[in-house]
């Protein structure tokens, strides 16, 4: 371990394992936008990284003339990145890209690190940094790429995705008919119907589960009462039943009750999923607030039902903005329950829609469309009140 | 002179308190227990029933109507059937109203005719056998219509079956036809490495990601919020895009890989044995990080400052602050999601359901339910498993609420 703190051999280290990073990155990428060969070359990007590590070590101006030369030499067939029939346009940007990336990269990395012995600080420090930027780009890439294939396939037709799917370019020339998957989605089965299912679905979800919630919470929350632990125990307890156990009876009770494909069954069913939640966040929350307060109220000669009403309720919005996202997005997202009661189109949900789309009769274009019509409305609810979205789920949903 | 006594016991104001606390939760215990112990309870019961797909509609039997022959030989002829080919029918006995212009001659010897009125006792109905009664009419009129207007009134039916939900039948077979053979202990062996790994490997992923983030800089928020994305999308549409992604024939990740030089044949990442286990484990922590993630970002930033200042006078070196100082303060909250998050798990339905269906050695203990209770038609098997899913439940939440009450705050 001692023997690696030194400045040369850190560099070249480090200069090896990012040069490698930034060569899978840019070849990833260029054949994603492109659908072009470009290929990582391993050993290649250990040697030659290697060595712009160390000439990092002696300042800025060499290490940008090594990692244009390293960059470089990419297509003409020795460099990390190989790119040999790749456009010259896209070869050049992949040269520039990957050059960049070295330089910021290494640049960052390897500041203020000498060329003799190093201290333990500064062998750590540039290690930490090393990982930092592997890290965003490793996570940035696993958390993009599902996304993009997912919208990119949807624009494309079938007879493109077979013929190179890697090539997600699109073909701007269309026009408005990279949109007809959407178009036939909406149009010929349903889509539009089974969006506006599952949004009234979800707000009423939403809207019975505070209902229930609220007063239970506070219970627990503020109340004394002989077996408060237990019953707080038991939400939790209640909360870990897997719904698939509950499935099975559920079926089995609503094809004796006929509520099997109708919306009334899926609203009477989807609340008491998310009661449990609900109630566990809120109650926390109501727990936090002073209760001075609503003794003050109730001094002033409320009742607790005002109490809660004109104190509690009003102080605790953000806790039910919170809970009513969370909730809303389990109903939009759930998929098992619509699954097994709804059998009639008319009546599906989206998810249910969408696991409809899953035959070999109806091309994939259109399944991974209805994938991004329902991913949609969620993550722009989501990236709008993020604030929300993120307490409400550190709150209470270890759920999944 | 008396001594002032504290109040002792409840007071009227405690019990008033007590139940308004009652009536206030009345509603949730209702609905609650409506719609999860009442199916609880149900899972049991028929975990030791022989029940199948079928059996859910109770036998009965089936009748048709029809007027036959002319003159002499005009008739009222009842058809019987049981509708089930298993269980026989006990008490079956007939009603129906003679309509207006037929008038009864001669009935069949089981039947007590009451003016228009005719109550017939046809005793039992064997499995799937059939009945016949006849009963001679005249007609003063057309028989066409008369026949019509026969037929349109259809006689009631009554009779007793034993309903195999309701009875008091049990047996074990359930549970001995799921513990045969090798076939679960493949299934629990799944479930075990899916739920240790998924767990573990969520949790490993979330940490590197909060360390990542653990400081303040221009588009932080952007980038917690993209981290989150997995978790927030809808399971069927990121599962439907995993598989075309990893599609063997067609899919970008085997192009990428066959482009790069890392494989000669394309891979079917979904289909094969050992590597479908690791695919779905890989989806189950992708899906799942950004919630650990979440969790110990919170927690990080809840660490006091001044603790890494004093550490920094004393010299300590990056890694030796992380591991002497972050890491016992994160210990807690790294048990309590390690449990959750485990149990979770272990109760995962839909992911390997929408991946691989449970084929390919991917069938863990909830997809084996959905498997015996539909596929194979088994309600009771299924049941069974369920039953078994829920003893592991409960097992796992005896250790949890241990941890979680040395841990409270969570």
């Amino acid at each position: 371990m001692k023997r690696l703190y030194h400045g040369h051999i850190t560099a070249a280290l480090i200069g090896a394992l990012w040069t490698l990073t930034a060569a899978v990155t840019v070849a990833v990428a260029m054949s994603f936008v492109t659908g072009d060969a470009f290929r990582p070359a391993g050993l290649v990007s250990l040697v030659l990284g290697a060595l712009a590590g160390i000439a990092a070590l002696y300042g800025r101006l060499p290490l940008a003339a090594a990692s244009l030369v390293v960059a470089a030499l990419g297509p003409v067939g020795i460099g990390p990145v190989l790119s040999q029939g790749a456009g010259t346009v896209a070869q050049a940007v992949a040269v520039l890209a990957l050059a960049a990336a070295i330089a910021l990269g290494l640049g960052g990395m390897l500041r203020g690190l000498g060329t003799g012995a190093l201290t333990r600080h500064e062998f750590e420090d540039a290690v930490i940094r090393f990982l930092t930027g592997f890290g965003y780009v490793f996570f940035t890439a696993i958390v993009f790429i599902p996304f993009y294939v997912m919208v990119m396939t949807s624009l494309k037709n079938q007879q493109q995705l077979v013929q190179n799917p890697l090539d997600f370019s699109l073909d701007l020339s269309q026009g408005w008919h990279l949109f007809d998957s959407y178009v036939e989605l909406l149009t010929r089965f349903n889509f539009g119907s089974y969006l506006w299912t599952s949004f009234y679905i979800s707000v009423l979800t939403v809207l019975l589960t505070l209902a229930f919630s609220i007063p239970g919470a506070y219970a627990v929350a503020r109340l004394r009462f002989r077996g408060a632990a237990v019953f707080s125990r038991s939400i939790l307890l209640i909360y870990m039943v897997p719904m698939i156990v509950l499935a099975l009876p559920i079926y089995i009770g609503y094809s004796m009750l006929g509520l099997r494909n109708s919306i009334l069954g899926i609203v009477l069913i989807y609340p008491v999923t998310t009661i449990p939640v609900a109630l566990y966040m809120l109650q926390g929350y109501f727990r936090g607030l002073p209760a001075e307060v609503e003794e003050a109220g109730l001094m002033d000669g409320l009742s607790r039902l005002q109490v809660i009403w004109k104190i509690t309720l009003p102080l605790s919005l953000p806790a039910l903005a919170s809970v009513s996202l969370y909730v809303f997005m389990i109903a939009w997202n759930e998929f098992l329950l619509a699954f097994m009661l709804l059998d009639d189109p008319s009546k599906f949900t989206l998810t249910r829609g969408i696991a409809s789309l899953n035959s070999s009769e109806i091309p994939r274009q259109h399944l991974m469309a209805g994938a991004v019509i329902a991913t949609v409305p969620i993550m722009v609810l989501f990236l709008g009140l993020e604030r929300f979205m993120t307490r409400g789920l550190t709150a209470g949903s270890v759920k999944g | 002179m008396t001594h002032a006594v504290p109040p002792r016991g409840r007071g009227p104001l405690a019990a008033r308190e007590a139940r308004l606390a009652w009536g206030l939760l009345l509603p949730t215990i209702a609905i609650v227990s409506a719609v999860v112990i009442l199916p609880l309870i149900a899972i049991f019961w028929i975990s030791f029933k022989p029940i199948g797909l079928a059996d859910l509609r109770p036998p009965a039997p089936v009748v048709r109507e029809n007027l036959r022959g002319d003159g002499e030989d005009l008739r009222l002829q009842y058809r019987l059937r049981n509708s089930s080919q298993d269980i026989a029918i006990t008490g079956v006995t007939l009603s129906d109203t003679l309509p207006e212009g037929l008038t009864l001659r001669d009935a069949d010897d089981r039947c007590t005719v009451d003016g228009a009125d005719i109550f017939c006792d046809l005793g039992d109905l064997d499995a799937g056998g059939r009945d016949e009664i006849e009963l001679f009419v005249t007609a003063e009129g057309d028989t066409g219509p008369l026949g019509d207007l026969a037929e349109s009134s259809p006689p009631r039916l009554t009779g007793d079956a034993p309903n195999i939900l309701t009875n008091l039948d049990f047996t074990l077979e359930n549970f001995t036809r799921i513990f045969d053979g090798s076939e679960f202990w493949g299934v629990l062996g799944v479930t075990l490495f899916y739920t240790v790994f998924g767990t573990l490997g969520a949790l490993l992923v979330g940490l590197f990601a909060a360390l990542l983030l653990d400081r303040s800089f221009r588009g932080q928020g952007i980038l917690r919020g993209l981290y989150l994305f997995p978790y927030v999308a809808p399971v069927i549409a990121v599962a439907f895009t995993w598989i075309i992604l990893f599609d063997p024939f067609s899919g970008s990740a085997n192009a990428l890989l066959l482009q790069m030089g890392v494989t000669r044949n394309a891979i079917n990442f979904f289909g094969d044995r050992p590597l479908a286990l690791v695919m779905v484990t890989v989806f189950e922590i992708w899906r799942y990080f950004p919630l650990s993630f979440l969790f110990i970002l919170a927690r990080m930033q809840s660490i006091p400052e001044d603790m890494y200042e004093a550490a920094d006078m004393d010299g300590a070196s990056p890694f030796q602050k992380f591991w002497y100082l972050s890491l016992p303060q994160l210990l807690g909250i790294l048990s309590v999601l390690f449990l959750l998050r485990f149990i979770w798990t272990f109760n995962k339905f839909d992911d390997i359901f929408l991946l691989t269906g449970g084929n390919a050695g991917t069938r863990t203990l909830t997809v084996n339910v959905y498997e015996q209770a539909f596929a194979v038609s088994n309600i009771g098997a299924g049941a069974a498993v369920a039953v078994v899913i829920f003893a592991c439940l409960l097992l796992f939440s005896v250790f949890f609420f241990k941890v979680i009450s040395r841990e409270e705050g969570l």
